[in-house]
């Protein structure tokens, strides 16, 4: 029997394009064409100033460890202990994710530490933005 | 809202608190909602209005026989009951309803005849959360605390001062569920389950409910119980998503919807006797000291670590033993409004002296909404 996968998300009609770009290994986020604001989580329209004039773009993949825990239970798709982080992207949005290719640890995991993105393929629809140290 | 117009005339909870494997949870609610009844010498043909969460309105009104000209269903998480007290105390003045029924039930551990609650894969939270390996509140709602301490230079054994300050209070409440003495170090040796965050930080699950019966304050004279007062009233949400808090440091839920209330109430922090902050995990009595106003952030560790909240500190926080050491039935709301009831009325298992006005602070979801009660015994 297969192992228990992680929760998949589904894209709707708003999110498409973020999943569309993780998928060709972009990070794409969203800034209003009207007041400049960066945003996430994706949607039609400025949470700002409420212009639906808003453009995709494809971020730098650049973030730093904002917070995350070190969860201890047992949930389907991973091995305890993982952690949960909060990264926050250099063009000012915060995602949650993990981050790998690192030591599940308080000692390996810094706040503030410079990450990467990481796409991590699950099937043939869906890719998820992961983070990694940094590297240099 | 005008302070002082609608009254506190009944309050009860579960006959039962804790493992309750023979009630479901819709006969829970029906037990504290007779329990309140009972206390305010009431039928329940004279309540016309009705409030709960998770569980609608009609589910619950129906089952008791209720025929209410006012309704709230407002469900936001475990402060949904504050947010309930705020909407039916503007309800009664406004002249909608004369007398409101409040009830919660939970049967958090039993899971008799319990409401699921499920997150769909294409809602944000399940595109943008649930991948990432999220599941129980323990798993999210310590999520923002190691970005608090690095900001506000909180240490872990101040957080975890938070759980041995309220088990000395549950040590002298009969009904409290975990009622042995613990020190900082059995906290910090105690189980991990979502790192900062040991098992001792974390809230029970148990299985109860609640119910409180509001009436308007020229009424409630003629009740058997002494009436508590509406003082001032707050509430307000901000994210189902903990990862979109507009920061870590501080919660803008606390922040809006506590304030509201001190305005409301026109009171100083100095004024307060009593208070309760939700706490279903350590942090939370942290950001509510701090958003409430009480002090900066960064003060907020040390007062809990100095003593200033434990039995006969000057500002008693959590007199029930709380989420972590009376009971979470999983709304944990209900139970912090009973407990300032009760500290109003003077009938506590650990009776703050002479207090006379208690805040009752509310969180919702992962900081995802927020009720602020400000009671008073006098008028």
């Amino acid at each position: 029997m297969a192992e228990p996968a992680r929760a998949r998300p589904k894209p709707t009609p708003e999110t498409q394009h973020f999943w569309d770009g993780t998928q060709a290994g972009e990070l794409r986020l969203q800034r209003c064409d009207a007041c400049a604001n960066v945003y996430f989580p994706p949607r039609p329209f400025c949470p700002a100033c409420a212009s639906r004039k808003v453009s995709v773009f494809k971020a730098s993949g650049k973030a730093k460890l904002y917070s995350y825990v070190i969860h201890h239970r047992p949930v389907p798709g991973f091995t305890p202990p993982y952690a949960i982080a909060v990264v926050e992207l250099d063009e000012g949005p915060r995602m949650m994710s993990n981050i790998v290719d690192c030591p599940q640890t308080p000692e390996a995991l810094e706040l503030d530490m410079k990450l990467e993105v990481a796409f991590e393929k699950l099937d043939d629809k869906i890719t998820l933005p992961l983070f990694r140290p940094a590297k240099g | 809202m005008r302070r002082n117009q609608v009254a506190v005339v009944g309050a009860a909870e579960t006959t039962e608190l804790g493992v309750i494997p023979n009630v479901s949870q819709i006969q829970l609610h029906a037990d504290a909602a007779l329990n309140a009844i009972a206390d305010a010498g009431l039928k329940l043909s004279d309540i016309d209005g009705f409030a709960t969460a998770v569980e609608t309105p009609q589910q619950i009104a129906h089952y008791l026989g209720i025929t209410p000209t006012w309704v709230d269903g407002t469900s936001v998480g475990g402060c949904s009951f504050m947010l309930h007290v705020r909407h039916a105390a503007a309800a009664i003045e406004a002249g909608l309803c004369k007398t409101v029924l409040i009830t919660h039930a939970e049967s958090g551990k039993s899971n008799i005849g319990r409401t699921p609650r499920m997150t769909g894969p294409d809602s944000l939270n399940g595109q943008f959360e649930l991948p990432y390996g999220v599941s129980t509140p323990a798993s999210m709602f310590p999520i923002p605390v190691l970005r608090y301490m690095k900001t506000h230079g909180i240490t872990h054994e101040q957080i975890a001062m938070v759980a041995v300050v309220q088990r000395e209070w549950a040590a002298k409440n009969p009904r409290a569920t975990m009622k042995t003495p613990i020190t900082v170090e059995d906290v910090l040796n105690s189980r991990m389950i979502a790192y900062p965050f040991r098992i001792l930080q974390c809230c029970l699950v148990t299985d109860g409910g609640g119910a409180l019966i509001l009436t308007s304050a020229d009424r409630a004279r003629d009740f058997p119980n002494k009436p508590v007062y509406i003082l001032g009233t707050g509430e307000s949400v901000e994210t189902p998503m903990v990862s979109q808090m507009q920061t870590f440091d501080s919660s803008r839920a606390f922040k809006v919807a506590g304030p509201l209330a001190f305005r409301e109430a026109s009171i100083a922090h100095k004024d307060v006797d009593h208070l309760m902050i939700y706490d279903a995990f350590a942090h939370l009595p942290l950001y509510g000291l701090g958003d409430l106003g009480f002090m900066p952030h960064e003060e907020t560790g040390k007062f809990i670590a100095d003593g200033n909240t434990r039995p006969g500190g000057k500002l008693p926080l959590n007199t029930n033993g709380g989420g972590l050491s009376y009971m979470h039935s999983g709304m944990y709301g209900m139970y912090a409004l009973q407990e300032s009831v009760r500290q109003m009325r003077g009938i506590a298992p650990a009776q703050v002296k002479d207090a006379r006005i208690s805040v009752c602070h509310g969180v919702g979801g992962m900081f995802g909404a927020s009720g602020t009660i400000i009671f008073t015994n006098e008028r």
